[in-house]
C-alpha cells in the first residue's frame, strides 16, 4: 500500500534525513521525500497498518530533524 | 513570506544593528568599567552583551544542536555551526578579543538559510501556480439556477455548466453551445481551440467565449486534469542519478570534513610538539580547524539539485511538455536515437478516403461493410473508415468481432463473413488479392471468402513534421529511425520526405519491440539513449521498453500517459527536440552546480588548511556559494527561447 502526506521540513538535507529514518522505520517498504512539493511517500510492507508505522516514521524523523512535522 | 520566514528576517536585523552598535563602542570605553565593581567587570559586560547579540542570531542553532546530540545525530550543519560559533567564541574570550568573528558567521549563515528558504519557497509557489490547472468547483443546473458542486461528487453522465472565464473540471461532450477554448495550460498553445455541439473536451481548458454544456464521461478523478496533476505532483519523487549521487555525497562529505577538522587541530601542534620541539600554536590549528567546519556544510549542493530538476519540469510543463521524472530529464538529455511510430506521430493519422478499386459490389456497401467490421477498433484507419461511411453505425448488425493485431479484423456482419484487412489477413485466409499500384495504405476486404475489393486511404503528413526531425538533428541526434506498420512503399514515400534515416515497414506491434531493442543496444555501444516517439494508441510496450518513451498528443489517452516517460501535450512533434533542448540545459545548470559547489569548497578547505582563508571566507563560501547555485538553478525554469 501507497500513501502520501504533506510535511514540512526547512532544508533539503534534513528532508534527506527524514527520507533515511522513514526508510529505516519497520513496516516501511519504501520511502520517498520530496522536499520541492514537501511531500513524503511511504509504500507500507504487507499488512501493516500505515497509522501505526507513521507514528514511528515520525517519532524517528523528529530524532534526525527536530524541527520537520508529518500531516497524518 | 511566512510567520517563520518573518522572524527569522527580525531576527538577523536585531542582530546586524546589534552588532553595528557594539562595534561602535570601541574596548576601552568598556575598560574603563573596570574595577568599578571588581577588576574585570568591563571585560564581563563587554562579553555579556556580545554574547546577548550571539544568542539572539543563534539560540535555535544551538538547541537544534544539543538536540541532535542527544538523538545521535552528531554530524548535521547546527552541530558544527554551533562548534564552529562557539569554538571562535572561546578564542575570543580567552584573548579578550574579537568576538566579531562568531557573531557573523552565525549571522550569514542565518542569512543563507532564510535566503534559502525565501527562494525555494518563492519558486515551489511559482511552479504550482504554473500548473494552477485544479478546478475548484463543477456547475450543475438545479431547478433553472447554477448550482457549484465539489467535482468530486459529479457523476458520469451528467451535465454540467461550464461558463466563460471558468475551468472545464471535467472530462465530457459538449452538448450545447459554442465557445472557445484557452488550451494553453494544457499544451502550451496559445492559439484557442474552438468547440462545437458534439466534440469531446478535456479538463484543464479555460472557457473564454460561450456558455458551454458539457455531458460528462469520467469522474473527476479519472479525467485529464487530475491525471496531469498526479503526474506533475509526483515527477520530482522519481529521483535522477544527479540527485542520488548528491545525497549520498552530502552524507560522506561532513563526517569526512569534521574528521579533517579534528585532525587539523590535533595533529599539526602535535607533531610541532614531539618533533620539532617547537611551540605547539594550539590557537592557530584550533582557528583553522573552526574554519574547516564552517565550510563542511553541503547546504549549497543539496538544495541547487532538486530545485534545478524541479524547476526543469516546471519549465517544461509550462511549454505542453509532461516528464514523469527527474530521471528522465536526465536520460532525455543523452538520447541519441529517436525512434518514431510513423502513423499519429509524424503523420496526421486521419486517413482521407482516397480511391476503392476492384469493388465486386457498389462502392457504398463495401465501405458500409468495413466501417461496420470495424467498428469496435480505435485504430485511427477504423476511425477514418467510419468517418468516411457517414453515418451512424449501428452495432447490432455486428457480431463475433475478432481483432488480429497488425492483421486486421473479422467480423459477422448481417449474417456475412466479413474480413478487413492488410495483404497478411487475406494471405491468412487464403483469399488471393488484386494488388494496387497506388502509394498509400490499403485495406483489403473479403466477404464470404470472396475477395471484394480494396480501399486505398492515405495518411496526411503533419505539417511541422518535417521541422520536427530537422530540429532534432540540430539538436545532437545523431539516428533517426522509423518504424510502421504500413506498407513499404508508403513508409519510404514518407521518409523521404521528412528526412528521416531509416526506416522499417510493415511491423507487426511484437515486432516493433524487437527492432527497438535492437537499436536499444546499438546505442548503449555509443553511450547514448534511445527514445521512442509515439501517439501512445497501441505501442504501449515499445514506450515502456526504451530508455524513454515519448507519448504525442496523449491527453486523453490513459494507456500513453501510463506508458511513457514524457508526455507531449499537443500534437506537435517540434516538442521532441524542445524536450531534449530542455533537459540538456536543466541538466547543464546541475552539472554547473556540483562543479561549482564542490570546486569552490575544496578551494576553501585547502587555503583554511594552509591558514590562507578566515571563517569570513569560510562562511562567504558558504553562503555566496548557495545564493548562487539556487539563483543558477531557478533558470532552469526559463525554457521559452529553447
Amino acid at each position: 500500500m501507497k500513501k502520501t502526506y504533506a510535511i514540512e521540513v526547512d532544508c533539503a538535507n534534513c528532508a534527506n534525513k527524514m527520507e533515511q529514518a522513514a526508510r529505516k522505520t519497520e513496516g516501511v517498504k519504501s520511502a520517498t521525500v520530496n522536499f520541492m512539493t514537501l511531500k513524503m511517500g511511504v509504500e507500507f510492507e504487507e499488512g501493516r497498518d500505515p497509522k501505526a508505522v507513521m507514528k514511528e516514521v515520525l517519532a524517528n524523523c523528529k530524532k534526525v530533524e527536530s524541527d520537520c512535522e508529518i500531516f497524518l | 513570506m511566512s510567520r517563520k520566514q518573518k522572524r527569522m528576517l527580525i531576527r538577523i536585523m536585531v542582530c546586524a544593528v546589534g552588532l553595528l552598535g557594539l562595534q561602535c563602542v570601541p574596548k576601552e570605553v568598556f575598560d574603563q568599567l573596570n574595577g568599578v565593581l571588581f577588576p574585570q567587570a568591563g571585560r564581563l559586560v563587554r562579553l555579556c552583551l556580545y554574547l546577548l547579540d550571539y544568542l539572539v542570531i543563534g539560540h535555535d542553532i544551538l538547541r537544534k544542536a544539543f538536540r541532535g546530540i542527544r538523538n545521535g545525530q552528531v554530524f548535521d550543519e547546527n552541530f558544527l555551526m554551533a562548534v564552529a560559533t562557539l569554538g571562535a567564541l572561546a578564542l575570543a574570550i580567552y584573548e579578550n578579543g574579537d568576538y566579531v568573528e562568531a557573531i557573523a558567521v552565525m549571522l550569514f549563515y542565518q542569512v543563507g538559510e532564510w535566503f534559502q528558504s525565501y527562494a525555494v519557497g518563492k519558486s515551489r509557489r511559482n511552479i504550482g501556480q504554473l500548473m494552477d490547472i485544479r478546478p475548484d468547483y463543477a456547475n450543475i443546473q438545479r431547478d433553472g439556477t447554477l448550482e457549484r458542486v465539489d467535482p468530486d461528487e459529479v457523476a458520469v453522465g451528467t451535465v454540467i455548466v461550464v461558463q466563460p472565464g471558468e475551468k472545464v473540471p471535467i472530462d465530457g461532450i459538449v452538448v450545447e453551445g459554442t465557445s472557445a477554448l484557452n488550451t494553453s495550460a494544457l499544451t502550451g498553445e496559445s492559439l484557442p481551440r474552438d468547440v462545437k455541439t458534439g466534440d469531446e473536451i478535456i479538463s484543464g481548458c479555460i472557457n473564454l467565449t460561450g456558455v458551454l454544456k458539457i455531458q460528462t464521461t469520467r469522474e473527476f478523478g479519472e479525467s485529464t486534469v487530475s491525471k496531469i496533476l498526479d503526474l506533475v505532483e509526483n515527477a520530482s519523487s522519481r529521483k535522477s542519478r544527479s540527485e542520488d549521487f548528491i545525497s549520498k555525497f552530502a552524507r560522506v562529505y561532513t563526517p569526512a570534513v569534521c574528521g579533517g577538522a579534528l585532525a587539523l587541530a590535533l595533529l599539526p601542534p602535535l607533531v610541532r610538539l614531539a618533533l620539532l620541539g617547537a611551540a605547539p600554536q594550539w590557537g592557530v590549528w584550533i582557528y583553522r580547524a573552526l574554519t574547516f567546519l564552517v565550510i563542511s556544510c553541503p547546504c549549497a549542493l543539496v538544495i541547487s539539485i532538486p530545485l534545478s530538476f524541479f524547476a526543469g519540469i516546471g519549465g517544461a510543463s509550462k511549454a505542453g511538455i509532461l516528464v514523469k521524472g527527474s530521471n528522465y530529464l536526465e536520460t532525455l538529455s543523452r538520447t541519441g536515437t529517436v525512434v518514431f511510430d510513423k502513423t499519429g506521430t509524424l503523420t496526421q493519422g486521419v486517413f482521407e478516403l482516397s480511391g476503392i478499386h476492384h469493388s465486386q459490389i457498389e462502392r457504398e456497401r463495401l465501405v458500409e461493410h468495413a466501417a461496420l467490421a470495424e467498428s469496435a477498433s480505435s485504430h485511427p484507419i477504423s476511425k477514418s473508415l467510419q468517418r468516411a461511411y457517414g453515418k451512424d453505425i449501428d452495432r447490432s448488425r455486428v457480431e463475433n468481432v475478432q481483432e488480429i493485431s497488425g492483421n486486421g479484423v473479422l467480423a459477422v456482419v448481417d449474417g456475412h463473413q466479413v474480413a478487413c484487412g492488410n495483404q497478411r489477413l487475406m494471405d491468412r485466409l487464403g483469399v488471393q488479392v488484386i494488388p494496387c499500384h497506388h502509394v498509400g495504405t490499403l485495406i483489403h476486404m473479403a466477404i464470404d471468402g470472396e475477395y471484394a475489393g480494396h480501399i486505398l486511404i492515405s495518411d496526411v503528413l503533419k505539417p511541422t513534421a518535417q521541422e520536427a526531425v530537422e530540429a532534432l538533428r540540430t539538436a545532437g541526434v545523431t539516428r533517426t529511425v522509423m518504424l510502421t506498420g504500413d506498407a513499404r512503399p508508403v513508409a519510404e514515400q514518407v521518409a523521404r520526405q521528412l528526412g528521416i534515416q531509416e526506416v522499417y515497414s510493415e511491423l507487426l506491434p511484437g515486432d516493433k519491440v524487437e527492432k527497438v531493442e535492437g537499436l536499444l543496444l546499438d546505442c548503449e555501444k555509443q553511450g547514448r539513449k534511445l527514445a521512442f516517439v509515439g501517439d501512445g494508441i497501441n505501442d504501449a510496450p515499445v514506450l515502456s521498453r526504451a530508455d524513454i518513451g515519448i507519448a504525442m498528443g496523449a491527453m486523453g489517452s490513459d494507456a500513453a500517459i501510463e506508458a511513457a516517460d514524457v508526455v507531449l501535450m499537443d500534437d506537435d512533434p517540434r516538442k521532441i527536440a524542445k524536450a531534449i533542448r530542455i533537459s540538456r540545459k536543466c541538466l547543464g545548470i546541475v552539472r554547473q552546480n556540483i562543479i561549482f559547489a564542490i570546486g569552490v569548497k575544496v578551494l576553501c578547505l585547502l587555503l583554511g588548511a594552509v591558514g590562507m582563508a578566515n571563517m569570513w571566507l569560510a562562511i562567504f563560501a558558504d553562503v555566496g556559494v548557495m545564493v548562487l547555485a539556487v539563483l543558477n538553478a531557478i533558470r532552469a525554469l526559463f525554457v521559452e527561447k529553447l
